[in-house]
């Protein structure tokens, strides 16, 4: 019996092509899932996101993107606050999204 | 030569606009990327198929791709860029101190002899250097020894935008800042000086004279004649013939000088080209009136070039990158406007036609010649 949670995302558009993805995405997180462990995983499967959702040095959220869940914006919250139970269980996605910047 | 293959970024994706050696019917293929800007495409002299773009967003930040068939597909590869130790502070716009940031990359210089190395430059001003092509960088930081806390950022972005390497001595490449000026290195970029004597800069800058601080938009050289270079600055164009030791203008009979691009013809070294707009404040051709100005004697005697170009209600730009000229043996010359046209001559400028009406904004434009 291992500690990993099989969770699911929703990327972007862009980041979708960029990383030649179609629909959601898969990951297994070993541990608890939070937002350091999700984009800890999702950059070890797909190097080419790497600076694009979280900056390479800082690890800080780019500026105009947003994660939400569960009706919730999550964007605010520490990376290493617990995601919601459904997303760890994988009943909701986690979205990553573009803020609505620009019209 | 069997043809060409121009390389045009745009505002929303990048396209591949083809011609054989004719230049008269084009492919236009695109885009790619799209919904990116593509500041900046360039192919290898010495491996034309190895082509790197780059990408950005301000959603996502800064892509590199790189491509080595041509542009029919491409591969990301390392898009991370940091300065060496703490880069300190330089002027922002308001006079006050900000730190340097990673915003994006203006710039991809393909070495002149190795297609796996690239330069690179990039807003906050820096300068980098990958050799393993383009999967890591390097900052070549020695430059920014060189008054740094004077530096700030044009209307653009504080950007370095121009890289020339010298063809007969790999040890010397030039660079240009917006607006920092121009700078040289002689020894592959350990050591660095300011190159702007005989700049000036009366409205920008509160020493017209200074060594550092100016906005210089664009600079060319060709390459049978590596210590003439030509540069148009925010107002001016100007003409060294000493590397960049000193500066005289060349602005002649000009209509306005102030613009951005500047190009060199390939064959005739004498012969140069700049797309006068009518003002810092009014970035338009004067008068509505789309010319490119070509002088056949280094500078200060101008001839508009207007044939096939917009002559009236024409109010694009044209950015410092979208200007190039290929290698035919009747010179082509290819520019981009802010509104999404591509024109090009192909007899030097005498006569234009677009070879793309309906782009998005262009950004830069690069031409390959195909053998």
């Amino acid at each position: 019996m291992t500690n990993a949670s099989m969770i699911r995302v929703v990327l972007p558009f862009h980041l979708k092509k960029l990383a030649q993805v179609s629909g959601e995405v898969q990951l297994e997180i070993e541990g608890p899932v939070t937002q350091r462990s999700v984009l800890d995983a999702i950059e070890a499967r797909f190097p080419m996101l790497r600076g694009t959702i979280r900056d390479q040095s800082t690890q800080e959220r780019r500026a105009f993107l947003r994660f939400f869940a569960c009706q919730q914006d999550l964007s605010l919250e520490s990376p290493d606050v617990p995601l919601p139970e459904a997303v760890a269980s994988g009943a909701e996605p986690l979205l990553v999204i573009g803020a609505m910047a620009g019209g | 030569m069997s043809g060409v293959r121009v390389l045009v970024g745009t505002k929303k994706g990048a396209f591949v606009i083809t011609s054989d050696g004719k230049r008269e019917k084009w492919k236009i293929q695109g885009p790619e990327f799209g919904g990116w800007e593509i500041y900046h495409m360039k192919g290898s002299a010495v491996d034309p198929n190895r082509i790197y773009a780059s990408q950005c967003s301000g959603w996502f930040g800064q892509v590199i791709q790189r491509s080595n068939d041509g542009g029919v597909t491409w591969e990301p590869v390392g898009n991370k860029f940091e300065y060496v130790g703490d880069p300190g502070t330089h002027l922002h716009y308001d006079g006050t101190s900000k730190p340097w940031a990673f915003k994006r990359v203006w710039r991809l210089e393909p070495s002149l002899t190795d297609p796996d190395t690239v330069l690179a430059g990039i807003e906050d001003a820096a300068l980098y250097r990958s050799s393993d092509p383009g999967q890591n960088w390097e900052e070549i930081s020695a430059l920014r020894s060189v008054k740094p806390t004077l530096w700030q950022p044009g209307a653009g972005g504080m950007c370095l935008h121009t890289i020339i390497q010298d063809p007969t001595n790999p040890l010397r490449i030039y660079v240009a800042i917006s607006a920092a000026g121009a700078f040289r290195t002689d020894d592959g970029g350990r050591s660095w000086r300011a190159i702007n004597k005989g700049l000036t800069s009366k409205y920008e800058i509160p020493d017209p004279d200074a060594d550092v601080g100016h906005c210089v938009h664009n600079m060319a050289m060709h390459p049978s004649r590596p210590n003439v270079l030509f540069m148009q600055k925010h107002w001016d164009v100007l003409r060294s013939d000493d590397a960049g030791d000193s500066w005289h203008e060349i602005s002649g009979n000009l209509p306005t000088d102030f613009g951005f691009p500047i190009g060199v013809h390939a064959h005739e070294p004498e012969t140069i080209y700049v797309v006068p707009i009518k003002s810092d404040s009014e970035h338009y051709p004067p008068d509505g009136k789309l010319r490119v100005y070509r002088s056949r004697t280094g500078g200060n005697e101008w001839e508009a070039l207007t044939k096939g170009l917009p002559q009236s209600d024409c109010y694009h730009n044209i950015l410092r990158d979208a200007m190039a000229v290929d290698q035919m043996d009747e010179c082509g010359i290819y520019f981009g406007t802010s509104g999404g046209q591509v024109y090009a001559s192909a007899d030097s400028g005498d006569s234009w036609a677009p070879i793309a009406k309906d782009l998005p904004g262009v950004l830069s434009v690069e031409v390959q010649t195909l053998s």
